[in-house]
């Protein structure tokens, strides 16, 4: 490359990254199916995740089995009814209650037995609560909402003059950053991670390869574009496509579920911004690499969603998975964008959280980026 | 009538010869199932192992102490600092070295010796509010066995009334005893839906569709022809999940394994007919690649995988009607944990037959009119 050549040439390759961005952009615009995931998926997962996931358990349908007719039991039976965590079912035998269960109508059973209330006198009075241990969650959170329904009891017992039992200690817990334990604090974030993967990752997963598998790209072969300009005709469209998405996420998230932003904006668009290039990194990489759109596809519905969703640390503790497992997750670009998210909304600008984790970030939109040019240049030889 | 049926074969075993020719497609149909399971298998549990803490105590006696070693001996939390200010809790939760503190006030053990309720305090990371909410409920049940004890050993009452607790059909509690079979469905759908929306639209972007459609087959013949191989592929890759299931993670098998492939076959005729629904949608790859995960996603979070329908919103409970997955997911557990008979899926079983018997005409329809 001459000094004097290089001006003309530098023109002539913008002018070719722009022919290429623009008949990339016609052809995302006038396809339905990018609208769709560009636009109807954003929505549909803020509305889905916002709405849709509750791991918070109301009204769980309990049978209760009222074996002894004394005051104390029926009391008992009245603080299970009256707790709002159950809708309660009065039944008058086990078998009954059984049946209710196998039908799968309740999801526990307590039983208060025939002798409740002279075990009570002696000290040894037992509550049994049978649990459909299927969803073993819910099964655990059933368990806690009896001991409740029993705290109730007691403070109604006291009411009327009997010895109310102190705990030793009480266990007075903060949850900083969520004072209020909602938990859409932490969905909206990890469904703004698991929406750009997927917009940055299903774009840009066909893009190379539905030429090879067209034919059309031994006609852009012909023309005088070389690898690095194809791929950024192909990144820049969905780039901004992406960045659509994205605002309406966040701004979607934040109106309607008031999750706070603590953090600064520019960092919050800066650190978006690389995530985008490494979804889109994943996609191009994929395309470049594989032949077959079947497989293109599959790689990037395996690599994406699930992964993101299971193995990110948005809804699963990542420490409390096996050491295999969690060196895995290293691996996965959706596991630094959690954290980042999660402390640029929920704690704030903290520097030592944002910066190793946006380094990491940057060099794997790099290194992505290099492989998909690397794949593509391979083809051209 | 043999006519219509050796012209449906040729075409399913054409379907099935494009499916395996290629190396690389035969692993990309058998392989993840088997690999996914694995992997989901071992990292979808609520249920937390590890949970690094740090201690401020500020009373430092025997008491402290022993409520401390129930901590450590609990082999959930690992403690890995201690704090000798309060100034220190910002900079440990903040840089996320740990997911919680627990503070032990001066008066501690004074309170506790007098007989004065007394508390510890506990400061956990929110920022994921489920894992810390679940932490704190391990908190509780540490600091109330002490306390129990702490009675006991001073000859006390303990609480009046106790809970013996007992769960069926997983009496360990264990998540991941719910999480697998419920891959089972949600890792078939994911293959079987992109599968055959893409076949269909590979003919039509590569021109061969239409030649189909001049051959003697019927749209009848083609959708059967469209159906059978992706059934096959994903019965193949429901027996894998099922294999790891029992061979990896030895979860015991309940059921019957007819009434389990009855449900499956069940579910992967509406799976498919979805599938299909939205090839006839599609004039590209790129399109059906699209499409099939606009449904995709919705299915899989509203299918009760990840959260309880029960807990959803009424309006979006209507919506996992029409969610194969939804059914799939409770047909599999119930057989699979609970040993349920064929009556018993009955009600998981027309529902499916129903969105198979809607789509798969619909989709044929949609074939016809699409070429005229």
């Amino acid at each position: 490359m001459t000094g004097t050549g290089s001006e003309p040439r530098r023109a002539a390759k913008l002018r070719r990254i722009a022919a290429l961005v623009r008949k990339e952009t016609y052809q995302a615009l006038r396809d339905p199916s990018s609208i769709a995931i560009g636009i109807v998926v954003p929505v549909m997962l803020v509305l889905l995740f916002g709405y849709g996931l509750s791991l918070d358990v109301k009204n769980v349908p309990v049978a209760v089995v009222v074996e002894d007719a004394s005051p104390d039991a029926q009391a008992l039976a009245a603080s299970f009814e009256g707790s709002p965590y159950f809708a309660t079912h009065l039944v008058r035998s086990m078998p009954e209650a059984e049946q209710l269960m196998q039908d799968g109508a309740v999801t526990g059973i307590a039983r208060i037995p025939a002798d409740f209330s002279r075990a009570l006198q002696s000290g040894t009075a037992e509550l049994q609560v049978i649990v459909h241990g299927t969803d073993a969650n819910t099964a655990r959170i059933v368990e806690g909402y009896a001991g409740g329904a029993i705290a109730q009891w007691q403070a109604h017992r006291g009411d009327e003059g009997y010895p109310v039992p102190v705990a030793p200690i009480a266990v007075q817990s903060r949850l900083w950053f969520n004072e209020a334990n909602d938990s859409h604090y932490y969905l909206v974030p990890g469904l703004i991670v698991v929406v750009m993967t997927l917009i940055g990752a299903f774009l840009t997963a066909l893009v190379v390869v539905r030429e090879w598998d067209r034919g059309t790209f031994e006609a852009l072969f012909a023309t005088p574009v070389r690898a690095d300009e194809i791929l950024i005709g192909k990144t820049l469209p969905y780039f901004v496509m992406g960045l659509a998405g994205l605002a309406l996420t966040i701004l979607g998230g934040m109106a309607l579920f008031h999750v706070p932003l603590r953090g600064s904006v520019p960092v919050l668009v800066l650190a978006s911004m690389i995530y985008l290039l490494v979804a889109l990194g994943i996609g191009l990489a994929i395309s470049s690499a594989t032949r077959d759109q079947l497989v293109a596809s599959q790689l990037a519905l395996l690599l994406s969603f699930l992964p993101t969703v299971l193995l990110s640390g948005f809804l699963f503790d990542l420490r409390s998975m096996p050491v295999v497992v969690r060196l895995l997750t290293y691996l996965l670009p959706a596991r630094y964008f959690v954290a980042l998210l999660q402390t640029l909304f929920l704690a704030g600008d903290i520097w030592s959280v944002i910066l190793p984790n946006m380094a990491v970030l940057a060099a794997m939109a790099v290194g992505l980026l290099l492989l998909a040019r690397a794949a593509t240049r391979k083809r051209l030889a | 009538m043999i006519d219509a049926l050796s012209r449906t074969l040729a075409l399913i075993g054409k379907e099935l010869r494009i499916l395996f020719k290629d190396p690389r497609t035969r692993v990309s149909v058998l392989l993840p199932p088997v690999l996914q399971c694995v992997l989901f298998g071992y990292a979808l549990t609520y249920d937390l192992s590890h949970v690094p803490y740090a201690v401020l105590d500020l009373d430092r006696s025997a008491a402290s102490e022993a409520l401390l070693a129930e901590f450590d001996g609990s082999g959930v939390f690992e403690r890995v600092a201690n704090l000798d200010r309060a100034a220190d809790i910002r900079r440990f939760i903040d840089d996320r070295q740990g997911l919680l503190v627990v503070q032990i006030g001066q008066d501690f053990s004074r309170d506790l010796q007098a007989g004065v309720p007394t508390q510890v305090q506990v400061i956990a990371d929110g920022r994921n509010s489920n894992t810390a909410n679940t932490a704190l409920a391990y908190v509780g049940s540490v600091v109330e066995a002490f306390g129990t004890q702490w009675r006991a050993s001073r000859g006390l009452p303990g609480p009046p009334i106790r809970i013996s607790m007992r769960a069926w059909y997983n009496p360990l509690l264990e998540s991941r005893w719910n999480m697998i079979p419920a891959l089972i469905g949600t890792l078939t759908m994911l293959q079987t839906l992109l599968l055959t929306s893409m076949s269909v639209a590979r003919e039509r972007e590569h021109g061969t569709f239409d030649q189909l459609l001049v051959t003697p087959l019927r749209p009848s013949e083609i959708i059967v022809g469209k159906t059978v191989p992706p059934m096959l592929v994903g019965t193949a890759q429901a027996t894998l999940v099922l294999l790891v299931a029992q061979l990896w993670f030895r979860i015991p098998f309940e059921g019957s394994l007819l009434t389990l492939y009855a449900g499956i076959l069940f579910f992967l005729l509406g799976a498919v007919g979805i599938g299909l629904l939205i090839s006839s949608f599609a004039a590209t790859m790129q399109q059906a690649m699209l499409y099939t995960f606009t449904v995709l996603a919705p299915f899989t979070l509203l299918s009760g995988l990840i959260a309880p329908i029960d807990n959803m919103p009424v309006v979006l409970q209507y919506a996992t009607l029409i969610d194969p997955l939804r059914y799939a997911i409770d047909m599999t557990r119930r057989v699979y944990l609970e040993g349920a008979g064929f009556a018993q899926i009955v009600p998981d079983l027309w529902p499916l037959a129903v969105i198979g018997a809607l789509t798969l005409p619909v989709a044929a329809w949609m074939f016809r009119h699409r070429l005229t």
